[in-house]
Protein backbone atom coordinates (compact mmCIF):
# COMPACT_ATOMS: atom_id res chain seq x y z
CA UNK A 1 0.00 0.00 0.00
CA UNK A 2 0.86 3.21 -0.43
CA UNK A 3 2.50 5.87 1.44
CA UNK A 4 1.25 6.39 5.39
CA UNK A 5 -0.21 9.80 6.55
CA UNK A 6 0.12 12.77 6.29
CA UNK A 7 2.78 12.40 3.38
CA UNK A 8 1.50 12.70 0.20
CA UNK A 9 3.66 13.28 -2.26
CA UNK A 10 4.32 11.30 -5.54
CA UNK A 11 7.72 11.83 -6.49
CA UNK A 12 7.55 11.78 -10.87
CA UNK A 13 5.14 14.60 -12.56
CA UNK A 14 4.08 11.46 -15.04
CA UNK A 15 3.68 9.06 -12.42
CA UNK A 16 0.77 11.90 -11.19
CA UNK A 17 -0.66 12.44 -14.91
CA UNK A 18 -0.87 8.54 -15.62
CA UNK A 19 -3.07 8.61 -12.12
CA UNK A 20 -5.42 11.39 -13.88
CA UNK A 21 -5.10 9.21 -16.35
CA UNK A 22 -6.80 6.40 -14.76
CA UNK A 23 -9.28 8.05 -13.00
CA UNK A 24 -10.64 10.30 -15.74
CA UNK A 25 -10.44 6.94 -17.69
CA UNK A 26 -12.49 5.28 -14.71
CA UNK A 27 -14.81 8.14 -13.49
CA UNK A 28 -18.15 7.33 -14.77
CA UNK A 29 -19.93 10.56 -14.93
CA UNK A 30 -17.41 12.65 -12.90
CA UNK A 31 -17.61 9.71 -10.27
CA UNK A 32 -15.36 7.23 -9.12
CA UNK A 33 -16.39 3.67 -7.74
CA UNK A 34 -14.98 1.65 -4.49
CA UNK A 35 -13.98 -1.28 -7.24
CA UNK A 36 -12.14 1.85 -9.45
CA UNK A 37 -10.54 3.14 -5.74
CA UNK A 38 -9.34 -0.09 -5.26
CA UNK A 39 -7.81 -0.64 -8.71
CA UNK A 40 -6.05 2.63 -8.46
CA UNK A 41 -4.59 1.70 -4.88
CA UNK A 42 -2.98 -1.25 -6.12
CA UNK A 43 -1.70 0.22 -9.49
CA UNK A 44 -0.50 2.76 -7.91
CA UNK A 45 1.03 1.83 -4.50
CA UNK A 46 -1.22 5.02 -2.99
CA UNK A 47 -3.71 4.79 -0.10
CA UNK A 48 -7.35 4.96 -0.16
CA UNK A 49 -7.06 8.43 1.07
CA UNK A 50 -4.26 9.39 -1.56
CA UNK A 51 -6.48 7.67 -4.47
CA UNK A 52 -9.71 9.72 -3.03
CA UNK A 53 -7.86 13.34 -2.86
CA UNK A 54 -6.59 13.02 -6.26
CA UNK A 55 -9.69 12.53 -7.55
CA UNK A 56 -11.14 15.22 -5.43
CA UNK A 57 -8.56 17.59 -7.07
CA UNK A 58 -8.85 16.50 -10.46
CA UNK A 59 -12.78 16.92 -9.70
CA UNK A 60 -13.54 13.18 -9.68
CA UNK A 61 -16.44 12.70 -6.78
CA UNK A 62 -15.95 9.24 -4.86
CA UNK A 63 -19.49 7.83 -4.95
CA UNK A 64 -19.51 7.16 -1.45
CA UNK A 65 -19.53 11.07 -0.97
CA UNK A 66 -22.15 11.58 -3.92
CA UNK A 67 -24.91 11.87 -1.86
CA UNK A 68 -23.38 14.65 0.28
CA UNK A 69 -24.63 16.77 -2.65
CA UNK A 70 -24.02 20.71 -2.74
CA UNK A 71 -24.08 20.80 1.35
CA UNK A 72 -20.47 19.41 0.79
CA UNK A 73 -18.32 20.32 -2.09
CA UNK A 74 -15.07 18.55 -3.13
CA UNK A 75 -12.80 21.40 -1.43
CA UNK A 76 -14.72 20.49 1.78
CA UNK A 77 -14.53 16.98 1.34
CA UNK A 78 -10.79 17.10 0.42
CA UNK A 79 -10.21 19.69 3.62
CA UNK A 80 -11.81 16.70 5.63
CA UNK A 81 -9.80 14.23 4.45
CA UNK A 82 -6.91 16.04 4.92
CA UNK A 83 -8.16 16.96 9.16
CA UNK A 84 -7.29 14.72 12.33
CA UNK A 85 -9.86 14.93 14.75
CA UNK A 86 -9.95 12.92 18.22
CA UNK A 87 -13.05 11.28 20.03
CA UNK A 88 -12.49 11.05 24.21
CA UNK A 89 -14.45 8.20 24.71
CA UNK A 90 -16.19 5.67 22.88
CA UNK A 91 -19.35 4.89 24.41
CA UNK A 92 -22.35 6.31 23.89
CA UNK A 93 -22.10 9.47 22.71
CA UNK A 94 -18.24 8.61 21.32
CA UNK A 95 -19.13 5.12 19.16
CA UNK A 96 -21.80 7.47 17.12
CA UNK A 97 -19.68 10.34 16.60
CA UNK A 98 -16.84 7.69 15.40
CA UNK A 99 -18.82 6.24 13.11
CA UNK A 100 -20.54 9.63 11.69
CA UNK A 101 -16.98 11.14 10.94
CA UNK A 102 -16.01 8.00 9.16
CA UNK A 103 -18.53 8.64 7.08
CA UNK A 104 -18.50 11.99 6.92
CA UNK A 105 -14.64 11.23 5.67
CA UNK A 106 -12.25 12.76 8.75
CA UNK A 107 -9.08 12.03 7.42
CA UNK A 108 -7.62 10.67 10.74
CA UNK A 109 -9.56 10.26 14.23
CA UNK A 110 -7.29 9.27 17.52
CA UNK A 111 -9.99 7.53 19.31
CA UNK A 112 -9.51 7.00 23.44
CA UNK A 113 -11.19 4.71 25.89
CA UNK A 114 -9.60 2.28 28.23
CA UNK A 115 -12.66 0.31 28.34
CA UNK A 116 -13.87 -3.12 26.94
CA UNK A 117 -17.32 -3.38 25.88
CA UNK A 118 -20.06 -4.94 28.38
CA UNK A 119 -23.53 -6.21 28.12
CA UNK A 120 -25.33 -3.12 29.59
CA UNK A 121 -23.38 -1.18 26.63
CA UNK A 122 -26.06 -2.72 24.09
CA UNK A 123 -28.92 -0.68 24.85
CA UNK A 124 -27.44 2.63 23.59
CA UNK A 125 -23.61 2.01 22.33
CA UNK A 126 -23.58 2.05 18.51
CA UNK A 127 -20.64 -0.34 18.34
CA UNK A 128 -21.62 -2.96 21.14
CA UNK A 129 -22.88 -5.78 19.47
CA UNK A 130 -23.07 -9.39 21.28
CA UNK A 131 -19.99 -10.90 19.06
CA UNK A 132 -17.76 -8.09 20.67
CA UNK A 133 -18.50 -8.00 24.56
CA UNK A 134 -15.08 -8.51 26.52
CA UNK A 135 -13.63 -6.88 23.31
CA UNK A 136 -11.63 -3.33 23.58
CA UNK A 137 -13.94 -0.30 22.27
CA UNK A 138 -11.45 1.07 20.22
CA UNK A 139 -9.87 -2.14 18.63
CA UNK A 140 -14.15 -2.33 17.55
CA UNK A 141 -14.18 0.79 16.51
CA UNK A 142 -10.86 0.55 14.64
CA UNK A 143 -12.26 -2.43 12.88
CA UNK A 144 -16.16 -0.67 12.28
CA UNK A 145 -14.17 2.08 10.85
CA UNK A 146 -12.16 0.05 8.36
CA UNK A 147 -15.03 -1.49 6.88
CA UNK A 148 -16.87 1.90 6.53
CA UNK A 149 -14.38 3.79 4.85
CA UNK A 150 -10.97 3.06 4.24
CA UNK A 151 -9.84 5.99 3.58
CA UNK A 152 -10.06 6.82 7.49
CA UNK A 153 -6.98 6.20 9.65
CA UNK A 154 -8.03 5.28 13.02
CA UNK A 155 -5.49 5.52 15.82
CA UNK A 156 -6.82 3.69 18.37
CA UNK A 157 -5.73 4.67 22.26
CA UNK A 158 -6.84 2.07 24.70
CA UNK A 159 -6.18 3.98 27.75
CA UNK A 160 -7.78 6.99 29.92
CA UNK A 161 -7.79 10.41 28.86
CA UNK A 162 -6.02 12.73 31.99
CA UNK A 163 -4.63 15.72 32.33
CA UNK A 164 -1.41 14.46 32.44
CA UNK A 165 -0.90 12.66 28.99
CA UNK A 166 -3.46 14.63 27.19
CA UNK A 167 -1.25 17.12 25.79
CA UNK A 168 0.63 14.29 24.18
CA UNK A 169 -2.65 12.17 23.34
CA UNK A 170 -3.91 15.14 21.44
CA UNK A 171 -0.66 16.27 19.55
CA UNK A 172 -1.75 17.56 16.29
CA UNK A 173 -5.61 17.55 16.80
CA UNK A 174 -7.58 20.38 15.29
CA UNK A 175 -10.56 19.63 16.94
CA UNK A 176 -11.93 17.22 19.99
CA UNK A 177 -15.02 15.02 20.82
CA UNK A 178 -16.07 14.95 24.06
CA UNK A 179 -18.04 11.83 24.91
CA UNK A 180 -16.64 11.15 28.08
CA UNK A 181 -18.97 9.78 31.25
CA UNK A 182 -18.13 11.89 34.44
CA UNK A 183 -17.49 15.30 34.85
CA UNK A 184 -14.18 16.04 37.02
CA UNK A 185 -12.35 14.49 33.16
CA UNK A 186 -14.72 16.65 31.15
CA UNK A 187 -13.22 19.45 33.25
CA UNK A 188 -9.59 18.12 32.70
CA UNK A 189 -10.39 17.46 29.00
CA UNK A 190 -11.58 21.07 28.39
CA UNK A 191 -8.09 22.58 30.81
CA UNK A 192 -6.21 20.30 28.07
CA UNK A 193 -7.73 21.43 25.24
CA UNK A 194 -7.87 25.03 26.13
CA UNK A 195 -3.96 24.80 26.98
CA UNK A 196 -3.39 23.52 23.57
CA UNK A 197 -5.99 25.92 21.67
CA UNK A 198 -7.66 23.25 20.34
CA UNK A 199 -12.10 23.46 20.05
CA UNK A 200 -14.02 21.30 22.21
CA UNK A 201 -17.21 19.76 21.47
CA UNK A 202 -19.11 19.10 24.61
CA UNK A 203 -21.50 16.82 25.21
CA UNK A 204 -23.47 15.15 27.95
CA UNK A 205 -26.72 13.03 28.03
CA UNK A 206 -28.74 11.45 31.16
CA UNK A 207 -31.99 10.27 30.79
CA UNK A 208 -34.01 11.69 28.12
CA UNK A 209 -32.23 14.68 28.32
CA UNK A 210 -28.77 16.16 26.46
CA UNK A 211 -26.29 19.22 26.43
CA UNK A 212 -23.76 20.46 23.56
CA UNK A 213 -21.87 23.50 23.78
CA UNK A 214 -18.65 24.23 21.84
CA UNK A 215 -15.79 25.67 23.91
CA UNK A 216 -13.41 27.60 21.25
CA UNK A 217 -9.89 28.08 22.40
CA UNK A 218 -9.45 30.78 25.39
CA UNK A 219 -13.00 30.21 26.63
CA UNK A 220 -13.63 28.34 29.77
CA UNK A 221 -17.20 26.89 28.99
CA UNK A 222 -16.85 24.03 30.08
CA UNK A 223 -15.50 24.56 33.16
CA UNK A 224 -18.05 27.62 34.08
CA UNK A 225 -20.51 24.65 33.43
CA UNK A 226 -19.32 22.35 36.25
CA UNK A 227 -17.43 25.19 38.37
CA UNK A 228 -17.13 23.69 41.55
CA UNK A 229 -19.12 20.42 41.03
CA UNK A 230 -17.80 18.05 43.66
CA UNK A 231 -20.01 15.04 42.35
CA UNK A 232 -18.58 12.75 39.68
CA UNK A 233 -21.65 12.10 37.26
CA UNK A 234 -25.09 13.87 37.33
CA UNK A 235 -28.85 13.01 36.86
CA UNK A 236 -27.46 10.13 34.44
CA UNK A 237 -26.83 8.38 37.82
CA UNK A 238 -30.51 7.31 38.74
CA UNK A 239 -31.75 8.39 35.24
CA UNK A 240 -29.49 6.04 33.19
CA UNK A 241 -29.15 6.84 29.82
CA UNK A 242 -31.81 5.15 26.96
CA UNK A 243 -30.72 4.55 23.31
CA UNK A 244 -32.43 7.86 21.51
CA UNK A 245 -29.97 10.47 23.63
CA UNK A 246 -26.33 9.77 22.43
CA UNK A 247 -27.72 9.19 19.13
CA UNK A 248 -28.95 12.88 19.06
CA UNK A 249 -26.23 14.40 20.78
CA UNK A 250 -23.58 12.52 19.02
CA UNK A 251 -25.05 13.54 15.48
CA UNK A 252 -25.03 17.31 16.82
CA UNK A 253 -21.23 16.61 18.18
CA UNK A 254 -20.33 15.83 14.48
CA UNK A 255 -21.78 18.80 12.72
CA UNK A 256 -20.01 20.99 14.96
CA UNK A 257 -16.53 18.84 14.18
CA UNK A 258 -17.63 19.33 10.67
CA UNK A 259 -18.43 23.44 10.72
CA UNK A 260 -15.25 23.58 13.14
CA UNK A 261 -13.17 22.44 10.51
CA UNK A 262 -14.34 23.43 7.25
CA UNK A 263 -14.98 27.43 8.98
CA UNK A 264 -18.85 27.54 7.97
CA UNK A 265 -22.22 28.19 9.72
CA UNK A 266 -22.70 28.61 12.97
CA UNK A 267 -20.94 26.80 16.09
CA UNK A 268 -22.40 26.67 19.50
CA UNK A 269 -19.33 29.21 20.89
CA UNK A 270 -20.84 30.26 24.28
CA UNK A 271 -24.41 28.78 23.98
CA UNK A 272 -25.82 25.92 24.89
CA UNK A 273 -28.47 23.80 24.16
CA UNK A 274 -30.14 21.97 26.40
CA UNK A 275 -33.07 19.12 25.02
CA UNK A 276 -35.69 17.32 26.79
CA UNK A 277 -36.76 14.71 24.67
CA UNK A 278 -39.70 13.69 27.30
CA UNK A 279 -41.24 16.90 26.23
CA UNK A 280 -39.96 17.69 23.01
CA UNK A 281 -38.35 20.93 24.08
CA UNK A 282 -34.84 22.74 23.36
CA UNK A 283 -33.78 25.73 25.27
CA UNK A 284 -30.84 28.08 24.02
CA UNK A 285 -28.59 28.76 26.78
CA UNK A 286 -26.27 32.02 26.34
CA UNK A 287 -23.01 31.25 28.52
CA UNK B 1 -44.68 41.59 40.09
CA UNK B 2 -43.57 38.63 41.26
CA UNK B 3 -40.78 36.31 40.33
CA UNK B 4 -41.13 33.73 37.39
CA UNK B 5 -39.71 30.24 38.42
CA UNK B 6 -38.55 27.83 35.61
CA UNK B 7 -37.47 24.27 36.02
CA UNK B 8 -35.63 22.22 33.92
CA UNK B 9 -35.50 18.54 32.69
CA UNK B 10 -35.54 16.22 36.10
CA UNK B 11 -36.01 18.91 38.36
CA UNK B 12 -39.62 18.82 37.11
CA UNK B 13 -40.04 15.11 38.62
CA UNK B 14 -42.45 15.85 41.43
CA UNK B 15 -42.60 19.71 41.72
CA UNK B 16 -43.74 21.85 38.67
CA UNK B 17 -42.57 23.01 34.93
CA UNK B 18 -43.33 26.95 35.59
CA UNK B 19 -44.60 28.61 38.81
CA UNK B 20 -44.80 32.30 40.16
CA UNK B 21 -43.50 32.63 43.33
CA UNK B 22 -43.65 35.83 45.59
CA UNK B 23 -40.89 38.79 45.50
CA UNK B 24 -39.44 39.82 48.56
CA UNK B 25 -36.57 42.61 48.36
CA UNK B 26 -33.04 40.90 49.23
CA UNK B 27 -34.52 37.20 47.95
CA UNK B 28 -31.41 34.68 46.65
CA UNK B 29 -31.39 32.49 44.06
CA UNK B 30 -30.04 30.31 46.37
CA UNK B 31 -33.02 31.17 48.85
CA UNK B 32 -35.86 30.20 46.07
CA UNK B 33 -34.01 26.97 45.54
CA UNK B 34 -34.22 26.31 49.09
CA UNK B 35 -37.54 26.89 49.57
CA UNK B 36 -38.67 24.55 46.52
CA UNK B 37 -37.13 21.95 48.03
CA UNK B 38 -34.43 21.21 45.81
CA UNK B 39 -30.84 19.82 46.88
CA UNK B 40 -28.36 22.88 46.24
CA UNK B 41 -26.52 19.80 44.48
CA UNK B 42 -29.28 19.30 42.21
CA UNK B 43 -28.81 22.43 40.74
CA UNK B 44 -26.00 22.99 38.46
CA UNK B 45 -27.07 25.68 35.75
CA UNK B 46 -28.84 29.18 37.06
CA UNK B 47 -30.20 31.75 34.62
CA UNK B 48 -31.51 35.07 35.48
CA UNK B 49 -33.28 36.63 32.67
CA UNK B 50 -31.60 34.52 30.38
CA UNK B 51 -28.22 35.09 32.08
CA UNK B 52 -26.28 32.83 33.53
CA UNK B 53 -26.49 33.32 37.60
CA UNK B 54 -25.10 32.16 40.74
CA UNK B 55 -26.40 30.49 43.78
CA UNK B 56 -25.87 33.90 45.86
CA UNK B 57 -27.31 36.39 43.09
CA UNK B 58 -30.28 38.51 44.23
CA UNK B 59 -33.40 38.66 42.49
CA UNK B 60 -34.99 41.57 41.31
CA UNK B 61 -39.22 42.15 41.03
CA UNK B 62 -40.41 40.23 37.52
CA UNK B 63 -37.38 38.83 37.02
CA UNK B 64 -37.32 34.71 35.54
CA UNK B 65 -35.15 32.27 37.24
CA UNK B 66 -34.62 29.52 35.35
CA UNK B 67 -32.78 26.26 37.04
CA UNK B 68 -30.96 23.23 35.25
CA UNK B 69 -29.23 19.57 36.77
CA UNK B 70 -26.41 18.63 35.90
CA UNK B 71 -25.64 16.39 33.36
CA UNK B 72 -22.61 14.03 32.83
CA UNK B 73 -23.08 11.20 31.28
CA UNK B 74 -21.77 10.00 28.10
Amino acid sequence: MGTPWPSFHLSVEGDVKKIHDFLITHANGGVLTWAMEVQASKDFFLSYREVELIALEAGIVPVRYQKNGTTLSSADQIVLLKSHASVIGCGGLGGYVTEILARLGIGKMTVIDPDTFEEHNLNRQILCTVNVLGMPKVGVASTRVREINPAVELIPVRDSFSKEQGPSMLKGVQVVVDGLDNIPSRIELAQVCDAMGVPLIHGSIGGWYGQITTQMPGRHTVQEIFHDYSGEGGIEETLGNPPFSPALIASLQAAEVCKVLLGTGHCLTRRMLFFNMLDMEMETLEL
Amino acid sequence: MPITIKLFASLRRGRFDVKEWGYVPGLTCNRIIHDIGIPEKDVRLIFVNGRHASLEDQLDDGDTLALFPPIGGG
